[in-house]
């Protein structure tokens, strides 16, 4: 009888072993994401939050390995740090409002009341942006708001003109590049909503209103809180739209990435601020429920 | 690929013993003069010229190293990497810290530092000590720009000068009238056109705020834009900061520069002359004028990386930049006076050189060139003075 070939033995062997250790199996399946997560994704937030506590020589600007806590006695104190985090964290706040409400009416329509056939086009309608680059729309938008651009010839009529470049531009600019995020959360969150709760509710005697406020939002707050959870960290990170039509704004990203090219330690002390920022919205909304309909 | 990688850890460790060295012996020899007591560590210099390696890997301001892609009649690489063969890759940088940060990688050979990058180079030990015996053009450069405390140590060149000139102060001739001479048109009288001044966006910029209260108020005693002591630096950031409302946006890239004052939504502020020759190619009705406050400017220099990988291709470089034709159409395009004596007689217009002052050291004592701020007074005082690291605190206290 013919030996089976070299290659299927320890093949077969290996199978043997794995099929009998469940918990090898778990690891190695597990392996390869957890090296990603620890050493690219942790590894590199370690390294940062590491640095920060590191000094530069005030002449040639090395770095220097000095251990000192002086980059977030500055972070924490300077008034001027104070403000660009509160300016940066308005316009996440306000860029989120603003999806927010813009995209619930799209998503209602798109999930409950469009026929099929046109709810896929809208998806693909929504989606489509997202195939564009990010820095070709912002350059797009800074056309749009220059001097005698698109907005300008728009609501030149009506006496208004283009506010310029500036923080009303940065959140307008934002606020259209992350609804998408916003709309499939909220979409897929009244596609799931049975349609016999509105059905009872009607049958109950209530009028829409009082059926959207009782028995749509709260069913699916937790969806629009998910899409927050984009809006709200990418407008917070946010650098290359406030440089593009952000005029002389400054907020977290454009600081950091000023003292990023000299003071590495100051900016890795300063990219702390959002990360606890961060940190601080995904516990709040975990209690909404919200990280469940991800 | 690793073999690359181990070069370079050697390099690193290299200059990392010769750095400790420098260190060691630096009490003792050579520290009469330099910057404010600068002790260099001690690097070595090429010796000979070998054949080139291929390619050298450039920082450069905009403008200085063309290859035909702004404008075609504009081109100085192409010839240059026919001749030597060397292959030439330009990273452009906007500013003076941004060119630090970038040689601090070492993956540059050569950059051209202003005055207020090249001492902190040459102090952090990220260039080499230049052998100028090396770049047959030397001779020619003019001996104002030879041995100056910014780009030599003890009266070793760490550089090959490349040129001087001013900033100026651009507007768009259909949106601001009378046409400007003064830099208060940006400063005390810039209220009129809120919204759409610009200023270039670095601490050194605090300077061109010195500079105009140095001939404004005479009483706060500025002699030196770049030596600040407490109070003369927050008048400077007080102007600084009434500029701000004023201020549209502030620039460091010199096409987002341009591209605002194309579109009107900047209409002035300070530029340099090379923006200026774009904006006017692509027939915008600016122009770009030298107030009588007298301005900043530069003193650039070649500077050889400590790490370069391609140091024969960056002297042959270094020695095309500052040759007669070169030199000439850089200075041209830039808008600034050639270092070489001999490319007064290869611009095009042959009265270059005395519209841009190539030969007049009386007049580049009235320009403030670019310089790093130190704690010891440059302008001698014995008082304390504000540093670097405090003029960046400033601008980002200015900024908002």
């Amino acid at each position: 009888m013919a030996p089976p070939p070299t290659a299927a033995r320890p093949l077969r062997r290996a199978a043997s072993v794995l099929h009998r250790r469940a918990g090898l199996r778990l690891a190695l399946l597990l392996s390869a994401p957890m090296a990603w997560l620890v050493l690219a994704y942790l590894g590199s937030l370690a390294v940062l939050l590491l640095s920060a506590f590191w000094a530069v020589d005030d002449f040639t600007y090395d770095v220097e390995r000095v251990w000192n806590t002086a980059n977030f006695s500055t972070v924490l104190t300077e008034p001027v740090y104070r403000a660009i985090a509160l300016r940066t964290l308005g316009i996440a706040v306000a860029v989120t409002v603003i999806d927010a409400v813009v995209a619930f009416p799209m998503a209602f329509y798109m999930a409950r009341v469009a026929r099929p056939r046109t709810r896929k086009l809208l998806v693909v309608a929504v989606l489509t942006p997202l195939w564009a680059s990010y820095l070709v729309k912002a350059y797009a938008w800074r056309v749009i708001f220059s001097q005698g651009g698109v907005l300008d010839w728009l609501v030149g009529p009506l006496g208004l003109s283009s506010p310029g470049y500036g923080t009303t531009a940065v959140i307008v600019v934002l606020a259209y590049l992350w609804l998408p995020y916003m709309i499939l959360p909220v979409y897929s969150g009244l596609e799931n909503l049975p349609a016999n709760l509105l059905d009872a509710s009607a049958d109950l005697g209530a009028s829409a209103g009082r059926t959207f406020r009782s028995v749509v939002l709260p069913q699916v707050l937790p969806s629009v809180f998910a899409g927050s959870v984009f809006t709200f960290s990418l407008s917070l990170g946010d650098y290359v739209t406030v440089r593009i039509v952000g005029g002389k704004t400054q907020v977290l990203g454009t600081a950091i990435a000023d003292n990023v090219t000299l003071n590495l330690p100051l900016a890795a002390a300063l990219s702390c601020v959002p990360v606890v920022l961060i940190v601080g919205y995904l516990l709040a909304v975990r209690r909404t429920g919200a990280l469940e309909s991800l | 690929m690793r073999i690359s990688r181990i070069a370079r850890t050697a390099a690193a460790a290299t200059a990392a013993a010769l750095l400790a060295a420098g260190c060691g012996s630096g009490g003792t020899a050579g520290s009469t003069s330099g910057h404010g007591g600068l002790n260099p560590p001690k690097l070595p210099m090429l010796q000979s010229l070998g054949p080139g390696e291929g390619q050298v890997n450039l920082v450069a301001w905009a403008g200085y190293a063309e290859d035909g892609s702004d404008d075609k009649s504009v081109d100085w690489v192409h010839p240059f990497e026919q001749q030597t063969g060397c292959k030439v890759n330009t990273k452009i940088a906007g500013t003076s810290d941004e060119m630090v940060s970038l040689m601090k990688t070492g993956q540059y050979d050569a950059v051209s530092a202003s005055g207020d990058a090249t001492l902190r180079l040459i102090a952090a030990g990220d260039v080499a000590p230049v052998n100028t015996a090396l770049v047959q053009n030397y001779a020619d450069v003019f001996d104002g720009l030879k041995n100056q405390p910014w780009n030599s140590v003890n009266g070793q060149m760490y550089g090959i000068p490349h040129g001087r000139g001013a900033n100026l102060l651009m507007y768009r001739t259909d949106k601001v009238t009378p046409a400007p001479d003064s830099w208060s048109v940006v400063f005390d009288g810039a209220s009129p056109y809120s919204g759409h001044v610009t200023a270039y966006d670095s601490p050194i910029y605090i300077a061109d705020a010195a500079l105009y209260l140095m001939r404004t108020r005479p009483e706060l005693g500025i002699k030196n834009p770049y030596a600040l002591d407490q109070d003369q630096l927050k008048a400077a950031v007080d102007l600084l900061k009434t500029q701000h409302k004023a201020i549209g946006e502030y620039w460091s890239d010199f096409q987002k520069s341009e591209n605002s004052f194309k579109t009107g939504d900047t209409v002035v502020g300070t530029t340099w002359q090379v923006i200026a020759n774009m904006a006017q190619t692509d027939h915008a009705p600016v122009k770009a004028v030298l107030p009588k406050e007298g301005a900043t400017g530069w003193s650039d220099t070649w500077m050889v990386s400590a790490k370069a990988a391609h140091p024969n291709c960056a002297y042959q470089w270094m020695n095309w930049i500052v040759s007669p034709t070169a030199n000439a159409q850089v200075a041209q395009w830039f808008g600034e006076a050639p270092a070489n004596a001999k490319a007064c007689d290869r611009t095009t217009d042959k009265d270059f050189c005395n519209t841009f002052h190539a030969a007049d050291e009386a007049y580049w004592k009235d320009v403030h060139y670019w310089t790093t701020p130190v704690k010891s007074c440059l302008d001698g005082r014995t008082v304390a003075c504000t540093d670097y690291a405090a003029w960046t605190a400033a601008w980002t206290e200015i900024k908002g």
